[in-house]
């Protein structure tokens, strides 16, 4: 045991003097969750402060074109921008007015809504066997609205932009249809009311957050990325775990300790146990800046998960596969420029895969079975689990147990590479 | 130094190949160094002095045949046989992050002494090492002479019987050498068997009483110092040396 002590101390103190070390398994974590969360915090108040700017062109003089507008400002995304009236050239309105999106509506736009109104009320009045004037040609279609939008802007943000515009549309045009034909039975004007009426008659959508113990929690920005960005910077460890085994191989310090009457064993536990305190402790100090600084910069506060004893566990086998996988690094390479070099482009892909950048659910087939093979994809799932739908310990077991597996096989790949390189 | 039983070091038949050098390999290999005795082990750049010495510490596993350490054999009574010996490295094998007393603390519990035994031994080797002024600073900051001087007091703690030297003496100044010999001489008074390499060869015909000289793998000449001078008419260990492996220049 005094072995094991010695050892432990001797890791500890190495790791308390290598600063650099340390500034990379904590500050760059930290600044990654927090500029991280900034931004996407910022996506997820689209609906609310952060509004997309709009930039129209209205060629229309008429009133449909004018709804058009009012009904775009009304669906809460957008920040209605109109186009300076001597510029031209939409790109460049764009670019001046720093919007991602605009839209031209045509210099007739309200006369075919109307027209096209008029056409199919005419239609629904010889349906129904009173007057329509049947022999009328039907109207042309309405020119359509010309979205333009930046490359940068994601397709699924842009489908939901186009939902939305198409919805507006859709409503200028059925209250131009229910006017013309109200008209056309009653000849006179749709009272207001009546027309607010039909036209908002649409049931409600509730929007419930999925939760296995009954308690809803909103997702935000702090909830999903505080867990995801957490298990990154606990791989971190491998960018000074893996130059420490690296460094011991180079200094000759692995001959010695082979000479001596120890199990090298002892060493392997001592790492172990020092850097998985460091991996808790990385842990535990982001997710107190979730729950308690958050709020002061703006961003919503983390609510821990109600099962903690959950949340300490899945942080635990974590923490542990990421020092596993550190030194399974540290093992294999040479040098510690492949030992940082590998670790850290391997991270970053696993953590690709793993879901952490682009959610799992929409990813292709072999993505998603890729996903499997990735130790944060299981852990990412059992954080979401505790953080986003409130479960418990029995609710993440499918999820703590191919971590657990794949930490072992980590575990016997490093023993591998310790027995080949006649280190043990 | 008469061979009795137990040998400090016995080597039998023994072989022993690199997977990836061809070149470098030992062929039924037989060494006897009688315990308590001062053996030097010299040869040129590449003739496998370190490779010898990795072999006979259990750093290497041998192919073929055996080596024992005080009639234990190697490789197959590891801890027992790791206690009997102690290596220090040509490399500076220990933590430089570290102090002298962390490392001793440290490299004192994985040679099998307890927290007190640790602790009396690193103050006795501080001190005689002078290195007691300079104990809890990290030796990063430390001169090439007092880096040899930790990697030494590391290798001697748990007061071995047998002390493995890889050109313990390089790279420092006259100063520091003297020092270390001076030490090496009380060791062996004391009873421990030196085993040592160096390029120094003056420095070695001072110190040692047997010698082996190897290249390419084999042993060209073993024995007595003053034995092997008069067998081979020459006057110094480095004419000697020239004589025995020439003047060609070796990578």
């Amino acid at each position: 045991m005094y072995k094991l002590w010695a050892t432990i101390k001797k890791d500890t103190r190495i790791l308390l003097r290598d600063r650099v070390g340390i500034a990379l398994m904590f500050v760059m974590p930290i600044i990654l969750v927090v500029v991280v969360t900034s931004i996407q915090n910022s996506t997820f108040q689209l609906v609310g402060k952060n509004r997309l700017p709009i930039l129209i062109s209205n060629k229309d003089t008429g009133q449909s074109s004018a709804q058009m507008i009012k009904a775009i400002g009304n669906i809460g995304m957008f920040r209605v921008l109109e186009m300076p009236k001597n510029q031209n050239n939409m790109a460049d309105a764009m670019h001046n007015a720093d919007a991602m999106l605009g839209i031209v509506i045509p210099a007739d736009f309200s006369a075919k809504v109307s027209a096209k109104s008029k056409s199919v009320a005419d239609k629904a009045m010889t349906s129904f066997g009173l007057a329509g004037d049947s022999t009328k040609k039907p109207a042309g279609d309405v020119d359509p609205l010309t979205l333009y939008y930046n490359p940068v802007l994601q397709e699924s943000l842009r489908l939901s932009v186009k939902g939305a515009l198409q919805s507006s549309l859709q409503m200028v045009e059925s209250r131009e249809t229910l006017r013309t034909l109200y008209f056309s039975i009653n000849e006179k004007q749709l009272p207001e009311k009546l027309e607010n009426d039909m036209l908002n008659n649409r049931a409600p959508i509730n929007e419930m957050p999925v939760s296995k113990d009954g308690v809803h929690i909103t997702p935000n920005s702090t909830q999903h990325n505080v867990p995801a960005w957490t298990i990154f910077a606990m791989f971190f460890v491998i960018m000074s775990l893996g130059g420490s085994v690296v460094r011991e191989k180079v200094s000759g310090s692995y001959i010695r300790l082979k000479t001596l009457p120890t199990s090298y064993h002892v060493a392997l536990i001592s790492k172990q146990v020092v850097h998985l305190v460091v991996t808790m402790f990385q842990a535990a100090v982001i997710f107190s800046m979730g729950i308690w600084l958050f709020p002061y910069m703006g961003l919503p506060a983390l609510n821990p998960p109600s099962d903690l004893c959950a949340l300490v566990l899945t942080t635990l086998i974590c923490g542990w596969c990421a020092v596993s996988y550190s030194i399974c690094v540290g093992v294999f390479s040479d040098t510690q420029e492949q030992s940082n070099g590998f670790g850290a482009v391997s991270i970053v892909i696993l953590a690709c895969i793993g879901g952490l950048m682009v959610p799992s659910f929409a990813m292709q087939g072999a993505f998603k079975s890729a996903a499997s093979i990735s130790p944060m994809h299981w852990c990412l799932q059992a954080y979401y689990t505790l953080f986003l739908e409130g479960g418990k310990l029995k609710d993440i077991l499918n999820n703590l147990i191919p971590l657990f597996i794949i930490t072992l096989i980590i575990q016997f790949v490093t023993y591998l590479g310790l027995k080949r390189k006649n280190l043990i | 130094m008469a061979l009795t039983e137990p040998l400090a070091v016995n080597i039998t038949d023994m072989g022993f190949r690199y997977p990836d050098n061809a070149d470098m390999s030992f062929s039924k290999l037989n060494l006897k160094i009688a315990k308590g005795d001062r053996f030097g082990l010299f040869g040129p750049n590449g003739a496998g002095k370190t490779t010898l010495m990795n072999l006979m510490t259990g750093v290497l596993p041998v192919d073929e045949g055996n080596i024992t350490l005080l009639g234990h054999e190697n490789g197959k009574q590891k801890n027992a046989v790791n206690k009997l010996f102690g290596f220090v490295p040509q490399d500076f094998s220990f933590y430089q992050e570290l102090s002298p007393v962390e490392n001793l603390e440290f490299f004192g519990a994985w040679s099998g002494l307890n927290k007190l035994q640790t602790k009396q031994r690193t103050d006795e080797l501080l001190q005689i090492l002078g290195l007691d002024d300079v104990r809890d600073k990290q030796v990063k900051k430390f001169s090439g002479g007092m880096k040899r001087r930790v990697n030494l007091a590391i290798g001697v703690i748990h007061q071995p019987a047998i002390l493995f030297l890889d050109e313990p003496t390089v790279g420092v100044d006259v100063q520091t050498r003297h020092a270390i010999i001076e030490y090496l001489r009380v060791l062996n008074d004391n009873g421990t068997t030196l085993i040592y390499t160096s390029h120094q060869l003056s420095e070695a015909e001072g110190l040692c009483e047997d010698v082996a000289m190897i290249d390419a793998g084999r042993i060209i000449a073993r024995g007595n110092i003053d034995n092997l001078l008069a067998e081979h008419k020459q006057e110094s260990l480095e004419a000697l040396f020239i004589n025995l492996t020439g003047k060609e220049l070796r990578d």
